[in-house]
């Protein structure tokens, strides 16, 4: 390759790239709400990273064919982090600026969750982690820009130990006990220990900790220790490859499934369709989603949507437990979206900080969320400027060699358990960083 | 006919060992420095700040370590993620748990934990070499892995695992805007690539190059082995470690060990091949090949795809960007061995002859 | 006791499965001095093949049975590892013969996205099965010598089982056939094999093809274990430190040191993990690895080293 033809290529590659920034620009002019998807669809988690993914863009499109957000057309771009948080990053940075600005982001990660975390209050843009995150950024005093909606991973297991202590009739009778965590060895697997550790205290039973390196296929040390230590149960903190690889391993090493639970990141399709009957029995926690393809939204999105051909992924995929979580993310993003044009003026683009107010404000009781076809699939939740998570609702989903089932009633954290456990973290934070937590006058303003 | 040295005499020792003894290159270097300090504050975006010139300039300066080692040393290393990991938790530790030590030395003291570090996992190579020690750095890359995750002292008891700091500030210089992490980031990279450059022409580096051409020969004429490799893993542990407390106090600001797992390890070893092995230049080259050519062609291939009437999926896209990216880097391994270095030089040979080739 | 033994022989088999993918390295190391990163990329490549062909191939023909359906699979998915082979040879290694380790070991990971891309966006991206009639569930033996009997895995019997016979044809393919002598002698010397006239480009194209059967056979076996899915690639880094231990040309190296390794980490997870956090293994077989090449630095069965000034 000589100088002329180095030359030339770099001049060529300098031109399509200034012409993108110029397209780019051009896009800026319209009026639309613009939502920024973070999603993985390649890499070691796709399987699980696609479902959602199809849900939350679906749900964009449906708000789009019902007319947009008061008369607001939603667009939306996504950009594949693969789950590393330095493209998570990259992401972010070129999003949030795009198309008259990002309202919400959604990292998916708990890695890229940390990162924004501390980005966002900079650029004033919300961050929705509906379900996973960091626990302890429910308290909106301190953590002002995060809201973990519908729920966090000490939820998961506070409703974890309460449906084993119902199994066993009663937390009097987990005295004695072993409870085994079989963790993904990162922040979203660790997440649990504290508060497991803190339950185990109260009400004497023995967790039995057992990290699995990413990206998990290699577990037999894992089930050999539980096969050895025979814990009564086995909690599943696992994610992609990993779950299906611990249910395989479990039906290798003959250990019950019907005792084993796995947090909602171990219980879709995509974890246990290929062991199929040998996952018989095991049961999953659903914070507020589960299969649910025969609910009002899901045909609403198949005739308004897939009918078109607009349709993001496989049609037979739509309702299941992912996408349905990927949907309701998307929803309360919009939502909080509608809620900010009740006070800052309807059928305008909102910015990050009036969808900030929306989403502190947010107010889906059951009659909205019949209007939003999501009846029976998910409770009221509420926000307040304090409490960023708005609701605690756990079901219990099992799987019965070919599809999930409901199997248990609503459950509802323990908020004498999990509330002083989010203080004190959350003051540690912002003792750190030297933050001052908002007042009650600051929410009101 | 610009780029020519006649007519430029050395009359002293000085003049003629000084780092760049060719006046253009010396103007040049100057140039590039005022533009870099100057001149693209003026005109670029955040986005352009934050997400790719940053981490560049971060990358850059791990790349110049891994080539202190691997390039000049000839130690294949697959470990250097962990080296960038042991800087940032160590720096991370200096910052919570020393009151009021300065910015300035908390990364300096990361980067001196990872030299140590690297001394200890350096060792291995006085007696194993080439591929076998390639994959023994693996060790290091692993174990640090593990440590972060599992010993809660040095994530200051986090819940999950991860750290954050915040409050970055050198004698009342907030660096908080992008801008003022950008120039910092520059200064480091600007110090220590001097230094590198220098340290490898001085006796040190001779040494390291002696015994990469041939370690047998290399301890006949009196290298010792010894000092040679376990400071050539100490030196680059340094920068790497250096890099590692950027990257996380500048770049990310909140991390967890993912954040320098093997991929990281792997990125490295791959800037300093692509760029050139034992060049300074090269590690830049490489860093801003690696950093910016995956960016640029995810937003690249979907604006092809308009162009020709298709909408390709981020699905699409994404795998379409590992398969470019693949054969990129076997089309420039196969066209230039020696990495975008050589293209380098012989460009600047040619601009020599220029417009007079023979 | 009884568990010692079930942790030892539950260490064997994953061991077994770790010589495959080992051995895929140390063939292609031994003829053409290429360090072969992309054999983890070979291993997810030909097993999504696998499991997407086996169920393509009775669907577009309409046959029915899984035997019939799976053999076709095979054959096909073999076909599509000697397409690789030929492109690797014909497209990369051809133009960097003569070239440093390290820049062969970085065109191979060059080589190593490319089949993950391909791979993903022909195969899909989700999890995928392959059903080849492995049995799953465990059995109980020597229930009268040991308290509560030895917790056998048939699948991982039947896994190591394969994995010891495909060791062997190796072995005899090398030992005994024209072509494998060919190879031999291109692993000895290049240049002495070239000039008696052996064509190096084919003898490539073979050991990349044998490599991409042998990836095709673990990736069947780890692919019907744990399901097909992206995170398969990975298994390359666990077969790492099988390698460097057993020596890189030398296939009964990869068999010896896989089993070390398989033994070293279960043991060292179950016995030492709980006092130290657990989660220890994959560094922990590095570490080993590393003590046996601190006292032999060219691996067990590795080739000596011996310098020349």
């Amino acid at each position: 390759m000589n100088m002329r033809q180095i030359v030339i290529g770099a001049s060529a590659t300098a031109a399509v790239l200034s012409s993108l920034f110029n397209a780019s620009a051009a896009f800026a002019q319209a009026k639309e709400q613009f939502f920024p998807v973070l999603v993985y669809r390649t890499g070691a988690y796709s399987a699980n990273g696609s479902q959602w993914a199809n849900g939350y863009v679906d749900y964009l499109k449906l708000t789009n064919a019902r007319g947009g957000i008061n008369g607001v057309k939603v667009s939306f771009e996504e950009c594949e982090t693969a789950y590393a948080t330095d493209r998570g990053v990259e992401c972010y940075e070129r999003l949030k600026g795009k198309n008259g600005g990002g309202t919400v982001f959604q990292p998916l990660s708990t890695g890229i969750t940390f990162a924004l975390t501390e980005k966002a209050p900079v650029d004033k843009i919300p961050l929705i982690t509906a379900g996973y995150g960091r626990s302890e950024s429910q308290n909106g005093a301190v953590f002002t820009w995060n809201f973990p909606l519908l729920g966090t991973y000490w939820v998961g297991a506070d409703v974890a130990i309460q449906h084993i202590a119902k199994k066993e009739g009663g937390l009097a009778k987990l005295k004695g006990k072993k409870v085994a965590l079989v963790y993904h060895d990162s922040p979203y697997g660790k997440e649990p220990i504290q508060i497991l550790q803190e339950l185990g205290k109260t009400y004497g039973f023995d967790v039995l900790l057992l990290p699995v390196a990413h990206p998990g296929v290699e577990q037999k040390a894992t089930w050999l220790q539980i096969r050895q230590q025979k814990p009564d149960y086995v909690l599943l903190w696992g994610w992609g490859v990993m779950n299906s690889t611990a249910l395989r391993e479990a039906q290798a090493t003959g250990y019950p499934r019907d005792r084993m639970m796995g947090i909602w990141w171990a219980g879709a399709e995509p974890d246990v369709k290929d062991v199929a009957e040998g996952a018989k029995g095991y049961s999953a926690l659903t914070l507020q989603h589960g299969a649910e393809p025969g609910s009002k939204v899901v045909r609403e999105v198949l005739d308004l949507v897939y009918a078109k051909g607009q349709g993001t992924g496989p049609k037979d995929e739509v309702g299941q437990v992912l996408y349905m979580r990927g949907l309701i993310s998307a929803m309360l993003a919009v939502e909080g979206v509608r809620k900010a044009q009740e006070r800052f003026g309807k059928g305008k683009v909102m910015t990050g900080e009036q969808v900030r107010w929306g989403l502190e404000n947010l107010n889906l009781d059951q009659k909205s969320l019949d209007a939003l076809g999501f009846a029976g699939v998910m409770r009221p939740v509420q926000t307040s400027c304090l409490d960023h998570m708005g609701s605690s609702w756990v079901r219990v989903h099992t799987w019965n060699g070919s599809k999930w089932e409901f199997s248990s009633d609503w459950y509802q954290a323990d908020e004498k358990v999990v509330r002083p456990m989010v203080m004190l973290a959350s003051s540690k934070y912002a003792e750190e960083k030297k933050l001052k937590p908002r007042t009650p006058e600051e929410c009101r303003k | 006919m610009l780029y020519r040295e006649n007519g430029q005499f050395k009359t002293t020792y000085a003049a003629d060992q000084q780092t760049f003894p060719i006046a253009q290159d010396r103007w040049a270097i100057l140039a590039i420095l005022a533009f870099a300090f100057l001149g693209v504050p003026l005109f670029v975006d955040e986005y352009l700040l934050r997400a790719i010139l940053i981490p560049f300039l971060i990358l850059s300066l791990a790349a110049l370590g891994v080539n202190i080692l691997v390039g000049y040393c000839g130690q294949i290393t697959l470990g250097a993620g962990a080296f960038m990991a042991v800087g940032a938790y160590a720096a991370y530790n200096f910052h919570i748990r020393i009151e009021g030590l300065p910015l300035l030395l908390t990364l300096l003291f990361g980067g001196v934990a990872a030299a140590l570090v690297g001394i200890v996992f350096g060792i291995p190579s006085l007696r194993v070499r080439g591929l076998y020690l390639a994959v023994a750095t693996l060790a290091a890359q692993f174990l640090t892995d593990w440590v972060f995750l599992r010993v809660p002292w040095f994530t200051n008891y986090s819940s999950s695992g991860s750290v954050s700091v915040a409050n970055l500030q050198i004698l009342g210089w907030q660096i908080a805007e992008p801008i003022d992490k950008y120039l910092f980031c520059l200064s480091w990279l600007t110090v220590f690539a001097l230094l590198a450059k220098n340290m490898t022409r001085c006796a040190a580096g001779r040494q390291w190059m002696a015994i990469r051409d041939m370690d047998v020969a290399a301890e006949v004429i009196g290298i010792r082995p010894m000092v040679a490799k376990l400071s050539a893993f100490a030196v680059s542990s340094f920068f790497v470690g250096i890099a590692g407390a950027l990257w996380g106090f500048v770049h990310l600001a909140s991390w967890e060990p993912a954040a320098f797992s093997v991929d990281r390890s792997f990125q490295l070893l791959f800037m300093v091949i692509i760029g050139g092995l034992g060049s300074i230049m090269g590690s830049f080259f490489g860093a801003a090949f690696i950093v910016v050519l995956p960016i640029a062609l995810n937003q690249f291939l979907p604006a092809l795809g308009r162009l020709l009437g298709v909408t390709v999926s981020t699905a699409g896209v994404a795998h379409a960007e590992l398969i470019v990216f693949g054969v990129l880097i076997v089309f420039f391994l196969i066209k230039e061995p020696h990495g975008l270095a050589r293209l380098w030089s012989t460009g600047k040979e040619k601009l020599r002859l220029w417009p007079f080739p023979h | 006791m009884g568990f010692f033994f079930e942790t030892l022989i539950g260490g064997l088999m994953a061991g077994m499965l770790y010589s495959l993918v080992a051995l895929g390295f140390v063939l292609i190391f031994k003829a053409s001095g290429v360090f072969n990163f992309a054999q983890g990329a070979m291993v997810l490549f030909a097993a999504l093949a696998m499991a997407r062909l086996s169920v393509w191939i009775p669907e577009c023909l309409g046959i029915d049975g899984r035997v019939l359906g799976n053999t076709l699979a095979f054959v096909v998915a073999g076909a599509l590892m000697f397409v690789v082979a030929w492109l690797v040879e014909r497209f990369v290694l051809r133009h960097l013969v003569n070239q440093e380790g390290a820049t062969l070991l970085m065109a191979t990971l060059g080589v190593a996205y490319v089949l993950e891309g391909v791979g993903t966006s022909v195969f899909g991206t989700e999890v995928y099965k392959i059903d080849v009639g492995m049995p799953k569930d465990p059995v109980l033996i020597l229930e009268g010598s040991f308290e509560g009997g030895l917790l056998i895995n048939k699948e991982d019997f039947v896994a190591a089982l394969v994995a010891a016979l495909l060791v062997a044809l190796l072995a005899l393919f090398f030992q005994k056939t024209s072509t494998g002598r060919a190879l031999r002698a291109v692993a000895d010397d290049h240049q002495a094999a070239q000039s008696i006239g052996i064509p190096l480009g084919r003898i490539w194209v073979i050991v990349w093809f044998v490599a991409g059967l042998v990836a095709l056979v673990a990736g069947i076996i780890w692919g019907s274990k744990l399901g097909v899915q992206f995170s398969l690639a990975t298994v390359a880094l666990r077969a790492l430190p099988v390698v460097i231990l057993g020596g890189l040309t030398s296939v009964p190296g990869a068999i010896i040191g896989g089993l070390i390794i398989g033994v070293g980490e279960k043991l060292s997870e179950v016995y030492l993990g709980p006092y130290i956090g657990g989660g220890i293994e994959i560094w922990f077989s590095y570490q080993l690895a590393l003590v046996f090449l601190l006292f032999r630095p060219q691996g067990l069965f590795g080739e000596k080293i011996i310098d020349r000034v």
